[in-house]
């Protein structure tokens, strides 16, 4: 009261904490210079532009038949099944391994075994080997059999019959990827605070009910950039199932196309351009994603969308039931508090 | 244990909680060495002592968090994690054992609220997926759920924009949701900041006040005094003294009890 304030009332007890600390002089100093940066960058610039030069006017690359091939019918259905390949075996393969996942987390020593073995069998071995032994199973089983163990199947048919190149390639790639997948989701399962489980558990919640709206939508935060990577990777690792052999896909597409044409270079090129734009789409997906999931986590907007200083930092005074204190805290917006940020993702 | 201050309800005579000889080992370590006590109907009881005396532990016995290694725990007349037919005792499945849960509301240290939810959907979350009751009538029990402890405002918010002493109380609303008839607090206010400890503990007195029966392991003597029935002092996995809690903390009888209290008062 004994401030000349005028509008005191409005400023009541808030101290003008902000303004204090804005009074002072910004530092004027002479930066200091990073010549060897400058040199580094033209350098690598300088390096650059000569490869890209020089590869434009080298005909060994041959663009013009990079052009040519590019969007050639076989080469955008052969990407085609390149993507059906990739994503069959990565849907068995995130299946399969949050099922070997928990297998790994139960508390029955068999079941834990199995799932251990499993990975080592398939993490042990190489993918080009394993694609291998899938495009000669039916040397191993010769007719796929439903029925009881030892006795006359009720169902039998050729495993030829059964099972094309197409499904061997997915089954191989997916097994494969499966024995990753299981190590990532486990991951994810105990990245999770064992608190989680205990409240969820104690408000009555089931095992099931536990695992699918607790702990795996927080796992998923943790679990969503490996598996990303692994799509990626996938996606690259289509191109050895030339080893079952499928040839149906883009690399091996290419190379039979090439074979014709006594031309392998740009063919290779345009493969890769394919798996680049692939990639890249995957990669933006994974950004999203990766924002979807780690909703209520580590978002900092609280500090981007305070209050102007001229409104003070006291906006939100919230009445507690019977007490005769209050408790002082910055929303993020007083008015709109769904507003903030990614409104989209809520 | 049964210096209850009220009559209470005369009419139902079986205690809320009644304890026979609860013990609970970790490995060789015996955590609780038989504990015997009752808590009556609407009867609010601090569990206090020093840090590894086993309070904790206790509590979470009592909503079968933790197995018993010997004795009976009984709630509400139901025995916790077992069912009883021909003096045989069979262990329960994880459904019946979760159907016990479900009146049983628990508050925890950490709050332990989930992240990927708003404080509405936190609350909301039980009601709908355990009880399967229509969204719109959980909605808004929820909303006045978080009105009655002072967040009305902050539903849609997620836990991470709420201050601790904020996340607690949702986190007890949380737990209300399921219309309990009994409230466990497992050092509801340890974690929060001294300023924000009042808010909850506020909480938690209007609902002792509105006859909620309510165990609380609590290092707030004030709190204990103010609202408590009884008061237990706990150490080394023993119930060393327990009585009103004006007796206990004005005139400890025994030693430890006062050697603690002294500390902490």
């Amino acid at each position: 009261m004994s401030t000349t304030n005028v509008n005191g009332a409005a400023a009541g007890s808030t101290p003008p904490l902000r303004e204090a600390a804005s009074t002072s002089e910004p530092i004027k100093a002479i930066r200091l210079r990073h010549p060897w940066r400058v040199v580094f960058a033209v350098l690598l610039v300088a390096i650059f532009a000569f490869f890209v030069i020089d590869a434009a006017f080298r005909p060994a690359y041959d663009w013009p038949a990079v052009g040519k091939y590019l969007f050639d019918r076989r080469i955008s259905m052969a990407a085609l099944v390149t993507i059906e390949l990739t994503v069959f075996s990565m849907v068995i393969a995130i299946i399969l391994g949050v099922i070997l996942a928990v297998m790994r987390l139960s508390p029955n020593p068999v079941v834990k075994s199995v799932a251990w073995f499993y990975l080592w069998i398939f993490r042990g071995t190489p993918v080009y080997v394993q694609l291998t032994i899938w495009g000669l199973i039916s040397l191993i089983y010769t007719s796929i059999d439903i029925g009881l163990p030892f006795m006359t199947p009720w169902i039998s048919f050729s495993t030829n019959a059964a099972l094309n190149t197409f499904t061997l390639a997915v089954i191989g790639l997916a097994l494969n990827e499966a024995a990753y997948m299981a190590e990532i989701v486990r991951a994810g399962l105990l990245s999770v605070d064992k608190g989680q489980e205990e409240a969820s558990v104690a408000l009555g919640m089931s095992w099931s009910q536990t695992m699918t709206r607790v702990i795996l939508p927080q796992s998923m935060r943790v679990i969503i950039p490996p598996t990303g990577n692994e799509v990626i990777s996938m996606l690259k690792t289509t191109s050895l199932v030339t080893a079952v052999p499928f040839s149906l896909e883009l690399f091996t597409r290419s190379r039979d196309i090439s074979a014709e044409t006594f031309n392998p270079i740009p063919l290779l090129i345009v493969a890769s351009i394919w798996y680049l734009f692939f990639t890249s789409i995957l990669m933006v997906g994974q950004y999203f994603l990766e924002k979807r999931f780690s909703r209520g986590v580590g978002d900092r907007q609280t500090d981007k969308d305070d209050p102007t200083p001229s409104t003070g930092a006291i906006t939100g005074v919230v009445p507690i039931v019977g007490a005769g204190q209050a408790t002082v805290i910055v929303p993020p917006k007083t008015d709109a508090p769904d507003t903030t940020g990614d409104g989209g993702a809520r | 244990m049964s210096a209850t201050t009220a009559g209470g309800v005369a009419s139902l005579d079986v205690p809320m909680v009644l304890a026979e000889q609860v013990t609970k080992s970790f490995g060789s370590h015996e955590v609780l060495k038989g504990i015997t006590l009752e808590v009556k109907r609407g009867e609010v009881m601090c569990l206090v002592g020093p840090s590894g005396s086993g309070k904790s532990t206790f509590l979470r016995c009592i909503n079968h968090l933790e197995v018993l290694s010997a004795g009976r725990l009984s709630v509400d007349g139901e025995l916790i994690g077992y069912r009883e037919s021909n003096g045989k005792l069979y262990e329960m499945a994880p459904k019946e054992a979760a159907k016990q849960r479900r009146d049983i509301g628990m508050v925890f240290q950490r709050f332990n609220l989930f992240p990927h939810m708003t404080a509405l959907q936190n609350v909301m979350e039980a009601p709908l997926r355990v009880k399967g009751l229509p969204k719109a009538k959980v909605e808004s029990t929820a909303r006045d759920l978080l009105a009655r402890v002072g967040l009305a405002d902050r539903a849609d918010y997620y836990p991470a924009h709420l201050s601790g002493g904020q996340q607690q109380r949702v986190a007890i609303a949380r737990a209300l949701a399921m219309e309990p008839k009994l409230m466990l607090f497992d050092e509801p206010t340890s974690a929060l900041d001294p300023e924000l400890v009042g808010e909850v503990l506020d909480v938690m007195k209007g609902l002792a006040k509105e006859g909620m029966t309510m165990i609380v392991v609590t290092h707030e003597m004030g709190f204990a005094r103010e609202v408590a029935d009884s008061l237990v002092f706990m150490d080394a996995g023993v119930v060393v003294e327990s009585g009103l809690p004006s007796e206990v903390l004005a005139n400890p009888r025994h030693a430890r009890t006062q050697a603690f209290l002294s500390k902490v008062l």
